[in-house]
């Protein structure tokens, strides 16, 4: 079993505005991208964020390479309780998540 | 835009297959591999000369910076008007709660005062948008005072327009009285206390006034909050451009040179004509390939297919890029046909999104424009939410980074006890948190890393109703920090305080509360447009 970053040049994780993050993941190449899209789920990328699979888009790119996954904030951007002003760094979450590519 | 120094579309392993397949660059000549800038009165005259609006984005925001050679080959195309952002959200609440900027002061003259330096030499507009970070009317204003000295400087005579986007909670209840406010989805009906608690409110302008300011013939636009692509989008639009192209081109380019495999070389220019768009990086080592244009879709965009502007929305799930040939053309005239383009740009897309020998261009058609119904402008708005004040305490001692966590939950009891004993305020006046960074003070609750580090920075977060109480609870928090022993029959251990003293007031917090649209009778409505003459 392999795991996202094994299959990524980047995880990019971004603000998309103060109530949203988006999360793009940048295959190294076509077959890269079938594996994690096939083997990626959305329910386990809600579930690294303790969301519930209905609350989060996925997104499918083949002809970048690209799979993408956008969702509410954990927190609002600059609240009290935020830790990551820009919200890059939820992107870790994210490229450690294993595959069902076994 | 936010940080320009992201190099996410850096990649480019292996990939272009279908970016780009199929594009021609059609009869859009504006398009054409090579083409040579069109000098003189033809483009003084106005971009009706051209088949093409000619836009150059200097960076993604002003106070990034931009490199001066690549600069001065944008305006060596003669580009139609000068586009830059001057702000975003992305820095957090403080900047529109307290109507602030985040760029040094030092940084943005010197930025603005380059800028105004090249619009007078070509004679043409320079429009900014979201001025000041926030965009609020008190930074439009700082920008056109900043513009007022550098004219003075420079000897420059102008004609400057200012649009402010400030929004009174006075017209905004009225509005939501009338029901003209309305959450985004996911977003729950905005209730009038919150509006009530926003120290500022802004509205986001679009490309219609934008456009209302450059119609005024204003040689510099400063803009309030705008969206990052309407100031772009305003003049292709006016001059008849394709929609769908206008807006594409203009969210491709918020961000200037981001779109290139040079993100950080700042300068791009984009031509925007009657099908499509070509943009091209002008840093000497910068390209723009199919990849990379097509791949900032993605950024900071939770949707990669729409985006929302006010009074409709850009569609790109149809759209095809492709590399604009390599500029033979201009050492042989017979490659300078629009056949060969067209024919070069299908080669290069075909064979690789990121194979050599391309001009840098990329061109794009196919992108839609849906205008909408009814005419929104999305509001963001910022309410103060406390005081803080901060402590950050070291632990090296391995038992004590073993324990971090019991300890941490240790001194928050204590100092709990404390503030009871001590100033008898009620548990909901105040609140603490600590953490561990070494531990997970990045992903809290969601970190799943378990390997332990040999040393720990605790950050101790005090809030309260004021600065004098949260200072007052840090200083019963400070012997706490620096010697609270993990038992009570231990020798009483010291900790690493990296300062003295070892609080930091951070003053008043705000945080976002905004999540709405308003709905507009005329674009205007909701903005204020003035002439400004100076230097006569």
């Amino acid at each position: 079993m392999s795991r996202v970053v094994d299959h990524v040049v980047r995880v990019r994780s971004k603000n998309a505005g103060p109530f949203r993050l988006t999360i793009d993941l940048f295959c190294t190449g076509e077959r890269a991208y079938e594996t994690v899209a096939t083997s990626l789920s959305t329910a386990r990328v809600a579930a690294a964020f303790g969301l519930d699979e209905t609350r989060v888009d996925r997104f499918e790119l083949p002809a970048l390479a690209v799979l993408k996954f956008s969702l509410p904030r954990p927190v609002v951007q600059g609240a009290a309780d935020d830790r990551d002003m820009h919200g890059a760094q939820w992107a870790v979450l994210v490229e450690t998540l294993p595959l069902d590519d076994a | 835009m936010s940080a320009g120094t992201d190099v996410g579309l850096d990649v480019g392993t292996g990939v272009g297959t279908g970016v780009g397949t199929g594009v021609g660059t059609g009869g859009g000549s504006g398009a054409r591999a090579g083409e040579t800038a069109v000098r003189g009165a033809a483009a003084r005259n106005g971009s009706g000369a051209r088949p093409f609006t000619r836009v150059l984005v200097p960076s993604g925001v002003l106070g990034l910076g931009f490199g001066e050679d690549a600069l001065e080959r944008a305006l060596a195309l003669d580009p139609d008007i000068i586009a830059i952002d001057g702000g975003s959200t992305d820095s957090g609440p403080h900047f529109l709660g307290t109507g602030t900027s985040k760029y040094a002061d030092a940084v943005v003259r010197g930025e603005w005062r380059t800028l105004m330096i090249a619009r007078a030499r070509l004679g043409v507009p320079l429009v900014i948008g979201s001025a000041g970070t926030c965009g609020t009317d008190s930074q439009v204003g700082r920008l056109l005072e900043l513009t007022r000295e550098l004219a003075a400087e420079l000897g420059q005579t102008l004609v400057v327009a200012t649009l402010e986007s400030s929004q009174s909670r006075a017209t905004l209840a009225k509005a939501l009285a009338a029901g003209d406010v309305t959450p985004l989805p996911g977003a729950a009906p905005l209730e009038l206390a919150t509006l009530e608690a926003c120290t500022n409110i802004v509205a986001l302008a679009g490309a219609e006034q934008i456009d209302a300011a450059l119609a005024t013939d204003a040689d510099i636009v400063i803009a309030g909050r705008t969206t990052d692509t309407a100031l772009i989008a305003a003049r292709p639009l006016a001059d008849g451009r394709h929609a769908g192209a206008a807006w594409h081109a203009a969210k491709i380019t918020e961000c200037g040179a981001l779109c290139s495999d040079r993100p950080t070389s700042g300068v791009v220019v984009v031509d925007i004509d009657d099908r499509g768009f070509t943009v091209r990086p002008t840093a000497p080592d910068a390209r723009c390939t199919p990849r990379t244009v097509a791949a900032h879709m993605l950024y900071e965009n939770a949707d990669p297919f729409v985006l929302h502007e006010p009074g409709g929305r850009l569609d790109v799930r149809d759209a095809q890029y492709a590399a604009v040939a390599a500029n033979g053309a201009r050492a042989d005239p017979s490659d300078g046909t629009d056949d060969d383009a067209s024919a070069g740009a299908r080669r290069s897309g075909t064979e690789g999104a990121d194979g050599g020998g391309g001009s840098g261009a990329v061109r794009v058609v196919g992108s839609r424009w849906i205008a909408d119904e009814r005419y929104t402008v999305k509001l963001e708005g910022a309410r103060p939410d406390g005081f803080e004040t901060t402590l950050l305490v070291l632990l090296r001692d391995a038992r004590y980074v073993r324990h971090a966590h019991e300890w941490m939950k240790r001194v928050r009891t204590r100092l709990a006890d404390t503030v009871a004993a001590r100033l008898g305020i009620a548990t909901d006046a105040w609140s603490v948190e600590l953490r561990g960074i070494g531990l997970d003070a990045t992903l809290g609750d969601l970190e799943t890393a378990t390997s332990g580090p040999h040393e720990i920075g605790v950050l101790c977060l005090i809030r309260a109703g004021s600065a004098a109480l949260a200072d007052e609870i840090a200083r019963l928090a400070d012997p706490l920090l620096l010697h609270c022993p993990l038992t009570d029959d231990e020798p009483l251990p010291t900790f690493a305080f990296p300062y003295s003293p070892v609080a930091t007031p951070r003053g008043l917090r705000h945080v976002f509360c905004l999540e709405h649209v308003l709905t507009l009778a005329a674009p205007m409505d909701a903005f204020r447009l003035a002439v400004h003459e100076i230097g006569t």
